[in-house]
């Protein structure tokens, strides 16, 4: 078999992503940590119903070192999410994608996340207990 | 050259079968998502780390069942779309695929199903 001299697509192990693939892959990865996020969310809603007691714990489980990292990651994940989507809706009208329009969105949509997670830590904290 | 058939030019469904409706919808259902995200990310932030009886007061005052239940079909919805594209792109054989999808289908709307059913519990009592 003759091999012509095509394009390969990226082999993943040996290719370095570019910053955008980096943030595409991203879009995805937090998608499905916000589905887990989603689970979070009916756990506290359900632990709710089932009394005082199993509120009482599963407050405090959110509230341990561990319920409060993986609070962090889904809440990063969903600012980046959030952000990142509104980027896709701006790709949509066809707007935005020349190169370096591409980056210069990319370091905001991870600027807005950044600022937005500390932000909602801080709200949590203030407002909450 | 038109490759295409005249019925299915009409038709306008592709090779998805059925057009650009997932595309759609994912879009529709994540700008409902912007909105009500914010919304219940500052108005969760006073129930963190609350006992039962302010969390309920929480759930059940004014809006707020109405947006939680609204913020929940949107989020699952918008979850199951999002999960059939990576299962679609990332398991390849015919069985596991539709499988796998149906699956998470299943499991999303019974997770969902539940959400929606403990905001109406925590605000009707009982």
């Amino acid at each position: 078999m003759t091999t012509r001299n095509r394009p390969l697509s990226p082999h993943l192990q040996v290719y370095r992503l570019p910053f955008d693939a980096i943030l595409s892959i991203s879009h995805r990865i937090t998608g499905v940590i916000l589905c887990f996020g989603a689970v979070l969310l009916t756990y506290w809603l359900m632990a709710a119903t089932y009394g005082p007691e199993a509120f009482a714990t599963a407050q405090s489980i959110l509230g341990s070192w561990f319920g409060l990292l993986v609070l962090l990651g889904v809440v990063f994940s969903l600012w980046y999410h959030l952000a990142n989507g509104m980027r896709h809706l701006l790709w949509d009208t066809g707007r935005g994608l020349e190169l370096d329009q591409l980056r210069k969105s990319g370091i905001a949509v991870i600027a807005v996340a950044a600022v937005l997670t500390l932000g909602t830590f801080i709200l949590a904290y203030a407002v909450g207990g | 050259m038109e490759l295409r058939s005249q019925l299915g030019r009409v038709r306008g469904l592709g090779a998805s079968h059925e057009g650009a409706h997932h595309f759609w919808v994912q879009r529709i259902t994540g700008i409902a998502l912007v909105p009500l995200v914010i919304w219940f990310v500052l108005s969760a932030s006073s129930v963190v780390g609350a006992d039962l009886s302010t969390f309920k007061a929480w759930v059940g005052t004014h809006y707020n069942p109405v947006l939680l239940v609204m913020l929940i079909v949107a989020m699952f919805y918008h979850a199951q779309l999002g999960l059939q594209v990576v299962i679609e792109d990332y398991v390849h054989g015919e069985g596991v695929k539709i499988a796998s999808l149906i699956l998470v289908k299943f499991a999303i709307y019974l997770i969902g199903a539940c959400a929606v059913f403990a905001v109406i519990r925590l605000t009707f009592g009982s």
